[in-house]
């Protein structure tokens, strides 16, 4: 237990210059690059005079380092500062959106691991056979497949044509109560109201968006674990276990699926910044009301502040992710925590 | 006459693979006697490391029994429904393997190894019961009983090697396949190992069948030794008189191999050539292209493995006259 | 320097090399390759194919595409599959068949100009950083490694919205977050090569850096370079796909299927499948050209690559 939380200490201070750079590239992308962000925002047939003050107001007069201190300090505070656009402060539409985005990709998630996981320890237990093949294949197709495109294909098969299921938004508008207010996770605040027809239009409308991402992204899936599983199968001690007279199932989904399961967890990580790359574009093929739509939309209102905010909380999840999956691989393997 | 232990007859096993078929193992017979024992010895490559996963059933795919029969005690085995010959593993028949550093699930707990392989054999065993029947075994390896509770990569390679036996012998089975025991050891350990070997044989009461390629190893601790080459037996003899006395010109070379500590140094000897290729396998006697005594007729006739007075079996024109 | 030259033929797992005799051992290598590799073998041809025929449909879309890409007067508004119309209309009564053909360009030209740009970016800089270690190597790493850990996606995004629309600009933003992608891949080989024995023997003999660099190192880098920038190109035509659906790739008036796509789902509501549907199987089936391509090429040249 000791190890484990000096392992977890260490982990921490290394996410810190992690989050670092992530954070100067953010600042770079959007103040260093050709083209300042406040004629990009305003357009290029912005009267002059607009344009500097719009530079003065947030401060992108200054010489770039100071900017950049600024910008660092303002961030050590959590201060996003205010919007370009709207009258309000750039925390308040991102704390709003934030647990739909959270929702729907724990869920995609969920699908992910559910349709990739097992596809993919199958294969590799029937390796060169058909099957093998078959789920090879979806694995490729699956990988290849636009996210939107299986959107609005589920769209079109399940909202249009079959007319089963909502295909926009996180609930049915009627349904906006007092049960959506407390943790902003829907099906979570409608639990704690106990309103199980408002629970369960939550639930339905955010079936189609996660089966989405759990059908795009389960192809990595696929092929991760079976390439991993492969690789374990051939190990020596799923050998020994074998010849003691330890049984397939076991062999098979004990030994050699946990063990398997070490380097996809390590590689969860990144997938998990593909799950968000993804969850953006659901967002916007559903109207899904989170970050990624958030994003497009200033983009669109060209409101700088959100912009570079709703890109720092991304860059914020994406480090807390890699600690919390490097975490969890401390906790899964003996071998990490000395 | 009792009945053998286990009984092989013309065992032959392939390796089907894109560029032809790996004819691993070819026609071979032996029995082995309740607690005899037997080594294979042969360099890598000659197929005994396959035989030994063949009698668990074990092969890697693609490799496949083509032909021939194993019983144990009289039974069947290639007749026996899978999860038959599941049971018989470890519980009848246990195997331990070369790499004892990778033998073992680095995940679970070397308690976790030993409760599984009971519980899948006694469904209705209980944790404690396991942990003390694993104890006791530790016990006999001279290994502290807290390390069951310790996970493999905490311990050193001669500790989990004998663990290995150790969950080999959990089930008291009645025979031990050694593939390649001591390959990773150092000398040291692997000397105390083969005493140990010897001695759990006695207590344990178990037949044993020793798979090596070092011919000095087999014989400190095997009755009888096969040697094999290319897939096929090319003589089997009691282990005395196979030193004392080898007739294959093959047996002659792995003897000249063993490292001895009166040679000189400058002339330890190794058998020049390499093992054949089994795709495409020579014709006539496996060995001839590498053997120092060949004749026109090896080249091509296979020599048949022929029972000379003694008992000894030899598969080598040079002896065939003699019969 | 006779002795020098001796010993560099004699430690050549690739020493002496040129492109011309790269490429034909490379060839050799793959067209042997379909006896030992059967399915792999075929899954690479059929990536070819796929490619290929891609190519063509990029470089002579006028041959295969019945009518213009901005025709507005082929047919009836929004009509379903037909005969005359293999993919029905859009909104615009524009062919969708011919928009699918013309649109290739688009998607190929970016995909390619991207993925060549990240490449010769990562690939000298992994070179260079694994092989001088050091400072250097670990910050350059610790930054490669931060964007490569970020949604690619969303830095396409904030560099597409800062930037503006246009082809030379959504090239640019696709190509940026690839950059890790060569940098990791060729500093792992580096790091790995730098210990071989025929370049300690090179260096031992007095090679300087750069001509190990190049002579040595690189050479046995190129096959999976190769590899990757296959794949790398099947995942830049999904991201230029996804900026221009979410409109932030291209201007009006350059067909381009995410575009197409994003514009048919405001008619999806009416039922109308096919101006979404045909440009989203032409993606698939081009990433999926180049996806199936690299696999086939990794299991063939590299057969451990793709298994990390």
């Amino acid at each position: 237990m000791k190890g484990l939380l000096r392992y977890a200490i260490t982990r921490i201070l290394l996410t810190i210059p992690m989050l670092f750079i992530l954070l100067t590239i953010v600042f770079l992308v959007l103040r260093v690059m050709p083209g300042d962000p406040v004629s990009a925002m305003l357009g290029a047939h912005a009267p002059e005079k607009v344009i500097e003050q719009k530079k003065e107001e947030l401060g992108l007069n200054k010489p770039i380092i100071v900017q950049y201190v600024n910008y660092l300090g303002q961030l050590a505070r959590f201060d996003l500062g205010n919007s370009m656009v709207l009258k309000q402060r750039v925390s308040k539409p991102i704390l709003e959106k934030l647990p739909a985005t959270i929702e729907l990709t724990l869920w995609g998630l969920f699908f992910t691991l559910l349709i990739g996981i097992p596809l993919g320890a199958y294969a590799a237990n029937k390796r060169r056979t058909g099957r093998d093949f078959t789920i090879r294949l979806y694995g490729n197709i699956a990988y290849c497949i636009p996210v939107y495109w299986m959107g609005l294909m589920l769209q079109l098969i399940f909202g249009v044509w079959l007319k089963w299921l909502p295909v926009s938004g996180r609930t049915n508008p009627r349904m906006l109560s007092s049960a959506f207010s407390k943790t902003g996770f829907y099906l979570i605040d409608t639990l704690l109201a106990g309103n199980i027809r408002a629970f369960g239009d939550v639930a339905v409308h955010l079936l189609l968006p996660s089966l989405t991402l759990g059908i795009v992204l389960s192809g990595i899936f696929v092929r991760l674990t079976r390439a991993n599983m492969l690789d374990v199968l051939k190990s020596d001690y799923i050998l020994a276990a074998r010849a003691r007279g330890v049984s397939e199932k076991l062999v098979v989904y004990k030994h050699g699926l946990k063990n398997a399961f070490i380097p996809i967890l390590t590689m969860l990580g990144l997938q998990f910044a593909m799950l968000l790359a993804g969850a953006v574009l659901t967002e916007t093929t559903f109207s899904w009301p989170g970050m990624g739509r958030l994003l497009m939309e200033r983009i669109y209102l060209r409101d700088y502040p959100t912009v570079q905010g709703v890109i720092v909380v991304f860059a914020l999840m994406v480090s807390v992710i890699s600690l919390l999956v490097d975490l969890l691989y401390a906790a899964i393997d003996p071998r990490v925590k000395y | 006459m009792e009945q053998p232990i286990l009984e092989v007859k013309n065992l032959s096993i392939d390796y089907p693979i894109s560029i032809g078929t790996v004819e691993a193992v070819r026609d071979v017979s032996f029995s082995l006697k309740e607690g005899e024992s037997l080594g294979f010895v042969g360099e890598s490559g000659c197929g005994k490391s396959t035989l030994g996963l063949s009698l668990l059933q074990l092969l890697r795919p693609p490799g496949q029994i083509v032909a021939g029969e194993m019983y144990y005690y009289g039974k069947d085995l290639l007749k026996m429904k899978a999860e038959e010959v599941r049971k018989l593993r470890g519980n009848n028949i246990a195997m331990v393997f070369q790499n004892p550093l990778t033998s073992l699930d680095p995940l679970y707990s070397i308690e976790d190894q030993f409760f599984e392989t009971l519980k899948e054999h006694e469904p209705k065993i209980t944790r404690e019961e396991a942990a003390e029947r694993a104890g006791k075994v530790l016990e006999d390896l001279s290994i502290d009983k807290d390390r069951l509770y310790e996970y493999p990569h905490q311990l050193s390679g001669g500790m989990r090697q004998r663990i290995m036996i150790g969950l080999g012998l959990i089930l008291d089975p009645d025979l031990l396949i050694a593939d390649e025991p001591t390959t990773s050891l150092d000398v040291i350990v692997e000397a105390g190992f083969i005493d140990l070997l010897a001695r759990l044989k006695k207590e344990y009461n178990i037949s044993l069948i020793l798979i090596s390629h070092n011919l000095g190893l087999v014989a400190e601790i095997a009755d009888r030794i096969a040697v094999m080459y290319g897939g096929k037996l090319m003589e089997v003899g009691n282990a005395e008189d196979i030193f004392a006395r080898p007739m294959h010109p093959y047996t002659e070379g792995l003897i000249g191999c063993v490292p001895n500590i009166k040679m000189d140094q400058e002339k330890l000897v190794s058998m020049p050539g390499s093992p054949p290729d089994l795709v495409n396998p020579p014709s006539g006697c496996r060995f001839s292209p590498r053997c120092p005594k060949v004749m026109d007729i090896c080249t091509e006739k296979e020599p048949p493995l022929k029972t000379h007075k003694d008992g000894r079996q030899v598969a080598c024109w040079l002896h065939d006259e003699a019969n | 320097m006779e002795k020098i030259d001796k010993t560099d033929k004699m430690t050549v797992p690739g020493g002496r090399y040129s492109p011309a005799s790269l490429f034909s051992g490379f060839i050799k290598k793959i067209s042997k390759a379909h006896k030992t590799y059967g399915v792999e073998w075929w899954i690479m041809i059929a990536g070819i194919a796929i490619v290929l025929f891609m190519i063509f449909m990029a470089f002579f879309p006028y041959l295969l595409a019945p009518f213009g890409p901005e025709n507005q007067s082929t047919g009836p508004q929004l009509a379903a599959p037909s005969a005359a119309h293999p993919f029905g209309t859009d909104n615009l009564q524009r062919d969708v068949l011919s928009r699918v053909i013309y649109g290739s360009r688009t998607i190929l030209g970016v995909a390619f100009a991207a993925a060549f740009l990240s490449s010769i970016i990562g690939i000298p800089l992994g070179l260079i950083s694994g092989y001088a270690g050091g400072i250097f190597d670990r910050i350059l790493s610790l930054i490669m490694d931060s964007i490569y850990s970020f949604p690619g996606l969303i830095l396409a995004i904030a560099f597409a919205a800062m930037l503006g629309p246009g082809v030379i600009n959504i090239t640019l933003a696709v190509s940026v977050i690839y950059i890790p992608t060569y940098f990791r891949l060729v500093r792992g080989q580096v790091l790995t090569l730098k210990e071989e024995l025929y370049v300690e023997a090179a260096r031992s003999i007095g090679a300087g850096d750069s001509s190990i660099l190049f002579k040595y190192i690189f050479p046995n880098v190129i096959a999976t370079v190769a590899i990757v920038f296959s794949l790398n190109i099947a995942d830049a035509i999904m991201t230029e796909a996804a900026l221009s659906y979410i409109g932030l790739g291209l201007p009006a008036g350059i067909p381009d299927w995410g575009m197409d796509i994003s514009i048919g789902k405001s008619f999806l509501p009416s039922g109308v499948w096919w101006m979404i549907t045909f440009p989203g199987l032409a993606i698939i089936l081009l990433a999926l050209g180049f996806t199936m391509l690299g696999e086939g090429l990794s299991e063939i040249l590299n057969p451990r690559l793709l298994e990390k």
